[in-house]
């Protein structure tokens, strides 16, 4: 498959600080990729790589086959809360939208803007939050960009708001077949537009894959006090909890487990990305790692 | 024309969600031979889900024989799910199982109780049905 971007041992420090470590990615063309994780586990940074906006301290990446390199018009870029330039109007966007870049649709731009009634002459700072987000995202894609990345793009939105940008994003990837890259806290929304998952936890790739591939080879284990070693091989406890009669475990399997001493549900995504960024699963999955070596 | 919906919290993945929408207005009568279903399109600019769902689902239908692309047309179904007497015994059947809810209600259940009765029921049903015709 097609790779959109794909990263070697990337890594990014400010000063003393890494936001990525070791980051390596093979991110495919074609999907709606959702990219989740805690505060400054290093999302932002991640994307403000691939878009070019920062250069990477080690490791290297290839965006569509090339350097990242900022302004490209094959990508578009979606900051965190979705800026615009307050003092001018959203005709003006559009306006300097054309003059900067040469794959502009301004069709596509101006049927947006009067499907979604925004009057041309308001100046953008006078919008509601949903109305300036989605002036940025139809800036964004009126570049037609192959590959676009949205920085938290619905994390300060109402929940229609939130819906009506996601089906205006959705309608632009169905069109166009652009590959997407979105980082988001709000899982419930990525399960219904994402297909891919990359999740990053302290500044490093926790699990990356097909949401129906994780989703199929994860399972909710619950039992009397189970050995979390005792699940047999092939088998990665990514999260546990114990209690002093009964454990419940995140396992990660791809072979159906059917111990009948277990109760093995399927688990959702959710639930699925809040075993992979607590805290506990951490140790959990240390010591799997440890018993396998 | 259908409308499609998403219940985020069902369990059920999105693209099967589709496929049994599509089943259900084909059992109803809601959908027959030669209806339309809406663009991919349309259903993400309405759903709000990723295409590729949409997609999948449509292969899945049109692999079951039960709809078909045409190009440049969009994608028609191809046959009439169930026939009318099924869909003429539906009021006498509905009507028999709100009798058994009203029952249910009368002898003080929760409605969660209800449900779960009626879910474990009909799974022992299906289970059973399958067994016997193996």
């Amino acid at each position: 498959m097609a790779s959109a971007v794909t990263t070697q041992n990337l890594t990014k420090k400010y000063g003393r600080k890494t936001a990525l470590l070791d980051c390596t990615l093979d991110v495919p063309a074609g999907h709606v990729i959702g990219l989740v994780g805690p505060n400054g586990a290093g999302k932002s940074t991640l994307l403000q790589l691939i878009c070019g906006l920062l250069a990477p301290t080690a490791g290297s990446l290839s965006v569509l086959g090339a350097l990242p390199a900022s302004g490209l018009p094959r990508i578009g870029f979606v900051a965190q809360d979705t800026p615009v330039y307050g003092g001018l109007t959203v005709a003006d966007h559009l306006r300097f939208g054309k003059h900067l870049n040469q794959t502009w649709d301004d069709d596509l731009a101006r049927e947006r803007i009067e499907r979604l009634e925004l009057d041309p002459k308001q100046k953008a700072g006078k919008l509601s939050g949903g109305q300036r987000a989605q002036l940025a995202l139809t800036v964004a894609i009126a570049k037609r960009p192959e590959l676009l990345l949205l920085d938290e793009p619905v994390a300060a939105l109402d929940p229609l708001a939130r819906r009506e940008f996601l089906q205006g994003l959705m309608e632009y990837v169905a069109e166009s077949g652009a590959t997407v890259v979105m980082s988001s806290h709000l899982v419930a929304d990525l399960e219904r537009v994402c297909d891919y998952l990359i999740v990053l936890v302290k500044s490093k790739v926790r699990v990356t894959g097909d949401v129906e591939e994780l989703l199929a080879t994860h399972h909710r284990v619950t039992g009397a006090r189970i050995d979390p070693e005792k699940l047999g091989p092939g088998r990665a406890v990514v999260h546990a909890r114990h209690t002093d009669v009964q454990s419940s475990l995140v396992v990660r399997s791809t072979a159906p487990i059917d111990d009948p001493a277990f109760t093995v549900d399927p688990i959702d995504l959710e639930d699925l990305v809040l075993a992979y960024m607590s805290e506990a699963a951490e140790s959990g999955r240390n010591r799997v790692l440890e018993k396998q070596r | 024309m259908i409308e499609f919906h998403l219940e985020s919290r069902s369990g059920v993945a999105p693209y099967m969600q589709l496929i049994q929408q599509v089943r259900h207005a084909m059992r109803l009568g809601l959908l027959k031979e030669g209806d339309k279903l809406p663009t991919v399109k349309d259903v993400v600019a309405r759903v709000a889900i990723n295409p590729n769902t949409v997609l999948k689902a449509y292969r899945e239908l049109e692999y079951e024989g039960l709809v078909q692309p045409r190009p440049g047309l969009g994608t028609f179904v191809t046959r009439t799910l169930g026939s009318d007497e099924d869909v003429a015994a539906h009021g006498p059947l509905r009507r028999d199982l709100e009798g058994w809810l009203a029952k249910a209600d009368d002898a003080g259940l929760a409605e969660e109780s209800i449900e779960a009765l009626l879910v474990s029921t009909f799974r022992n049903f299906s289970a059973k049905r399958a067994a016997r015709r193996g």
